[in-house]
């Protein structure tokens, strides 16, 4: 067989970042970029130019770094010298970064010492927030470009999908299935299962559909992994598709992720052009071929059948399940639908093996999670660790503690779905088993540090009318239900709750989640009853009540 | 098969039995709201979008729909768990939390099924104020009223509209607490392609679809002092009626209905039997000379407004294959207005003829542009047998007690070939007597034409009229209807007589007839009461009929005459797609 066209490239640029000095990484992803990201890129690029470092210095624009809240980001590295990062940088300050570290650090050498004022806008290299992080889903976002495919192929892409593709598609199932990995969109059911459910339905078509339609409150974890590494997704989606006998897979983006639908089409493009998609993956005769759906943002399309039926053209709203959409999805056919974080690790796994995924994470829980953690956090972004590690390790060592430096009063976690988890309760784990024992979930990844001046009833009013707003109408519980629970919520907010309120709501909310068809419905009350059953001391009471039974 | 436990019970069921259907095997009631099923006709909703039959399954965190959770092997279900009554009574409390609460003034008070959980269930008091939806309702043609603000969202009516008769006009619109259903892009009904078959009205569980009333009209009418009153009944309404007072299903009440309105103050009461005779020798006369030609093959029936509709909008391609004989409703307004008036020596614009239909779309035919020649209405007001029952006991007529009476002559004289118009397959076989007769050199003896009888959606059958093979093909209901048709188009199918009625079953389950509250039973006996009553006549053949004769002999002259072809023929319109 003849060397494959992608494993060309990778050599190639391999050689060819090899041949720098210097590589100066900006950080391209969305927070950065609405931060004038774009014009530091532009000052880079004409630094470099103006001292004529062009075979030097290679500039490359990289996904999320993940230190969002000190964007706009820029990293340099030099060979034998700790990189070093920089933020937040303005358009001049990047030109100084040109002008007085990297183009002297070129000529001098060891010589060269960084001028002080350039230090004061370094961060410190052991940095908490980086040190303790464990990338497996980030491992790539911030030092390849997600615009060129030749840069994920240096580091690492599609190598997993070489190896695949000699194994019978069995032994993938048995692979994924024997990770324990589970999906991280918030369901966390396990992935290798799907794979199985599917593999195992007859059919004559089936479908992998990548489920990026992100929608929680604070959660942008899945914006970043597109933004930053499409490939990982693909291959994620390759390797299901080969896995189960799919030759097409759909990428659900909501259109307001501009930036991640572009760089997912590009990177699709690129990948036809590489023979990693299309009629012989690979040279192999595994055909598989993917398509962007940009979907129209409804939150409640990140309900699986709910996403399937808005590709079909149908209302996006849910149905009853089973039929589970692993044995009858798309068009009828059995359909593998996964979020996007957990394709990104499929590759991770299959290149590593289930024994190394496992030893990451907690047994119920293995590998990863990545986080968006936001609100109060000193230092806000995107992070990610080990599955089973402590809540306050990442809001207190991660995050370094709230920004107002005022205690923290809870974190809101999982999104709608998710809840507030109290200060006390904080030494809780990150892990699937904990998080439900608590009442909450991990979720979908968003996290938000909330300190003692924060007023969480307002807080869950805000998840309330957000539910209002993004429930669908198809049932009862969940249409009228989130209406009336944010009539309650206001009511107690203005006038102060009676007994009867208090009641009225408990047994509200207990209906939405016991009756609710989705997720959406099941989760609208979780933030007010955590508001409300933990920090009863702050709920505004009225003075006089009716009495009587609710 | 599964077996699983319900309430403490054991009960063995078919796989993929839902725990709803499963507990009924052990008269075991869940109450639901928005599950709708129609035995025989194989239509099911189940959009699971009340959560009012939720149950408690041991092991589940959540409780589950108990209409679309399929039983499985060692369920342990409980229907009456202090958090199933909980949440169902809640779910209660927040449908009424959206409804208007004008149930005292409501066309369907009494008749409600959100009223009668209600009260089932033992809500008291009003839970949860605030606002509600606010929707305009739409009033804006003659047969169905479309409240939205009523609209629970159960989407029964999407099935009937959607699934069962494939008109395709009611979806869901919006979303959240603005979601309703409605016609695309808000439009009003009379913008649509809607059949106003009244399939929506009957699956309905609320007053968000309800019949426009027009009984006061009549009422008004009534006791105009100088005008000369005329009814006609449709056939399907006299084994219908009883079941408003209670009488079993299949119940004849010809006599008393015909008292019943004569009580009520109409100067006579005719049968619309008469007009279906009168139908059968236009349309028998039509297929004869068709079968002679060769042409325009097959040729399709016309009595039913809902499917003529239907096929203006659906099927334009084939607007010259139906009969364009009008249907019996028109046919009698038209002979009505003429014949008998000239007979009784009354200026037609001095007469009212009113109908008493099993139909909604009857409301919209009788107002269509071509049935009111120099300005005068053919039909003037079309009320249902629902709107008829409300009327005699709005009257204070103790139905049941009544002493029977008979039709006035002549347009009430019919025979059984007239009354089986009522039930599917009814119109074929009448036509098929009369056909044969003519054909044949002597009158036919066995009128029993069984092979065009049932309820099924399609039936096919041969039938050998004077030597000659005739293929038939009967369809009810309108996705029925429009499998047969995509048959004919694309040249699979050839027949040479079709009937086609827009409801499933027939005239039997009209829009307009008392609900069967998914009980499809009722059908079958209201249909075989039909064919009981066509036994029983002396004169089973339409062109038999003296009456029908006589009105040839004195005023039509020959069926397919120039007269019998401008009084009793229309044309159809081909009708845009909104």
């Amino acid at each position: 067989m003849p060397t494959p066209l992608h494993s060309e490239a990778r050599e190639e640029e391999r050689e060819r970042q090899a041949g720098f000095a210097c590589r100066v990484f900006c950080c391209a992803g969305t927070a950065c970029l609405s931060a004038e990201g774009e014009a530091v890129w532009e000052s880079l690029i004409d630094a470099r130019a103006t001292h004529g470092l062009k075979d030097k210095v290679d500039l490359v624009r990289t996904g999320c770094m993940g230190l969002c809240s000190k964007g706009p980001l820029v990293r340099v590295e030099m060979a034998d010298v700790a990189p070093c990062l920089y933020g937040p940088v303005s358009a001049m300050f990047a030109r100084l970064i040109m002008t007085e570290h990297v183009a002297p650090a070129l000529a001098r050498g060891d010589e060269f010492i960084r001028p002080e004022f350039l230090a004061s806008q370094a961060l410190p290299s052991d940095l908490a927030f980086f040190a303790q992080q464990k990338r497996v889903v980030l491992s790539r976002i911030d030092r390849a470009d997600p615009e060129r495919i030749t840069d994920a192929l240096a580091h690492g892409a599609y190598v997993a999908l070489a190896g695949a593709l000699e194994k019978q598609p069995q032994a993938l199932i048995d692979e994924l299935q024997a990770s324990g990995l589970r999906g991280r969109g918030g369901g966390g059911y396990p992935t290798g299962q799907k794979w199985a459910n599917a593999a195992g339905t007859e059919a004559d078509r089936r479908f992998v559909i990548c489920n990026g339609d992100e929608g929680d409150p604070g959660a942008y974890v899945d914006r970043s992994i597109l933004e930053g590494d499409p490939h990982a997704v693909l291959e994620g989606m390759l390797l299901s598709g080969y896995a189960v006998g799919a030759s097409h897979g759909y990428v659900y983006v909501r259109a307001e992720y501009e930036l991640a639908v572009r760089r997912v089409r590009c990177a699709i493009e690129q990948a036809r052009e590489q023979g990693l998609l299309g009629d012989a993956v690979m040279g192999s005769d595994f055909a598989f071929d993917c398509k962007v759906f940009t979907a129209a943002g409804a939150f409640v399309c990140g309900e699986e059948t709910a996403l399937i039926a808005s590709i079909e053209g149908q209302r996006g709203t849910p149905r009853p399940r089973p039929p589970y959409p692993s044995e009858c999805g798309l068009w009828g056919c059995p359909t593998v639908i996964s979020n996007v974080e957990t394709l990104a690790n499929v590759p991770r796994i299959i290149e590593q093996s289930a024994a190394w995924f496992r030893s990451i994470g907690t047994a119920d829980s293995p590998g990863t999670k990545v986080f968006s953690m936001a609100g109060r956090a000193r230092l806000a972004g995107l992070v990610e660790v080990p599955m089973g590690t402590k809540l306050s390790t990442v809001v207190d060592s991660l995050g370094g503690g709230t920004k107002t430096g005022r205690p923290v009063r809870a974190v809101q976690i999982g999104g709608l779905s998710g809840g507030l988890v109290p200060a006390e309760q904080l030494d809780t784990t990150l892990s699937y088993e904990a998080m439900s024992e608590l009442g909450s979930i991990v979720g979908s990844g968003g996290m938000i540090v909330l300190d003692d001046n924060d007023d969480l009833l307002d807080l869950a009013r805000f998840f309330l009318q957000y539910a209002v707003e993004e429930s669908c109408g198809r049932c009862a519980a969940c249409r009228i239900g989130t209406h009336q629970l944010l009539n309650l919520a206001t009511k107690i907010r203005e006038e102060g709750a009676t007994d009867d309120d208090l009641v009225l709501a408990e047994r509200l909310s207990e209906t939405m989640q016991a009756t609710s068809l989705c997720g959406l419905g099941k989760a609208a009350p979780r933030t007010l009853m955590s508001f409300l059953r933990n920090w009863s001391d702050l709920v505004p009471r009225k003075e006089t009540s009716t009495g009587g039974d609710a | 098969m599964v077996k699983l436990s319900i309430n403490n019970r054991d009960v063995e069921v078919p796989e993929g039995t839902s725990i709803l259907d499963a507990a009924s095997e052990l008269g075991i009631k869940v109450p639901t709201l928005c599950h709708f099923k129609l035995d025989d006709f194989d239509i099911e909703s189940k959009a699971g979008s009340c959560r009012v039959c939720v149950v408690e399954v041991e092991g589940r965190p959540n409780l589950a729909p108990s209409c679309c959770t399929p039983a499985t092997d060692g369920m342990k279900v409980k229907t009456n768990s202090v958090r199933a009554i909980n949440a169902r009574r809640t779910m209660l409390d927040l449908l009424l939390s959206n409804h208007p609460k004008d149930c005292l003034t409501c066309q369907r008070n009494l008749d409600c099924d959100l009223q009668r959980l209600a009260g089932e269930m033992g809500l008291h008091r009003i839970l949860f104020e605030g606002e509600q939806m606010e929707h305009e309702v739409d009033r804006a043609n003659e047969s169905i009223v479309r409240d939205p603000n009523k609209c629970i969202m159960c989407r029964r009516c999407e099935a009937a509209c959607n699934v069962m008769q494939t008109v395709g006009i009611l979806s869901a619109v919006d979303r959240g607490f603005d979601a309703v259903v409605m016609p695309t892009n808000k439009h009003s009904l009379a913008e649509t392609k809607c059949t106003f078959c009244g399939q929506c009205v009957q699956a309905c569980p609320t007053g968000a679809l309800t019949a426009v009333n027009r009984s006061y009209d009549v009422w008004r009418e009534l006791n105009h002092p100088a005008k000369f009153k005329v009814v006609q009944t449709a056939p399907a309404v006299r084994v219908a009626l009883g079941e408003a007072f209670g009488q079993e299903p299949g119940s004849v009440s010809t006599g008393k209905m015909v008292a019943a309105l004569r009580k009520l103050g109409f100067d006579r009461v005719f049968d619309t039997d008469f007009a279906a005779d009168l139908t059968i020798m236009e349309e028998t006369t039509e297929l004869i000379g068709r079968l002679t030609s060769g042409e325009n093959l097959p040729i399709l029936t016309s009595c039913c407004p809902g499917w003529v509709k239907f096929f203006e909008h659906q099927f334009p391609d084939l607007i010259n294959i139906p009969s364009t004989a009008k249907s019996p409703q028109q046919m009698f307004g038209a002979i009505a207005k003429t014949y008998y008036a000239e007979k009784a020596d009354i200026a037609p614009d001095n007469m009212l003829v009113a109908s008493v239909m099993p139909c909604l779309a009857k409301k919209y035919e009788a107002a269509r542009e071509e049935f009111a020649p120099n300005g005068v209405r053919d039909v003037d007001i079309v009320i249902s047998t629902r709107e008829l029952a409300n009327m005699i006991k709005e009257a204070g007529i103790q139905f049941n007690d009544l002493e029977e009476s008979e039709f006035d002559n002549p347009l009430g004289e019919s025979t059984g070939a007239g009354v089986i118009f009522g039930a599917t397959g009814g119109v074929l076989e009448a036509a098929l007597r009369t056909a044969a007769d003519w054909l044949s050199d002597e009158p036919i003896e066995d009128v029993n034409f069984t092979a065009v009888r049932g309820l099924s959606g399609i039936r096919e059958a041969t039938v050998t009229v004077a030597g000659k093979d005739i293929r038939v093909a009967i369809a009810s209901g309108l996705s029925n209807a429009r499998d047969l048709l995509d048959k004919i188009r694309k040249g699979e199918a050839r027949y040479e007589a079709i009937e086609i009625m827009a409801c499933p079953g027939g005239c039997i389950n009209g829009g307009g007839q008392p609900s069967i509250k998914g009980d499809t039973s009722i059908l079958e006996k209201r249909r075989q009461a039909l064919y009981v009553i066509d036994e029983d006549k002396q004169i089973r053949k339409s062109h038999e009929n003296p009456s029908i004769q006589k009105l040839y002999k004195e005023f039509l002259g020959k069926p397919g005459s120039e007269r019998a072809h401008k009084l009793l023929h229309t044309h159809y319109t081909e009708r845009e797609n909104a």
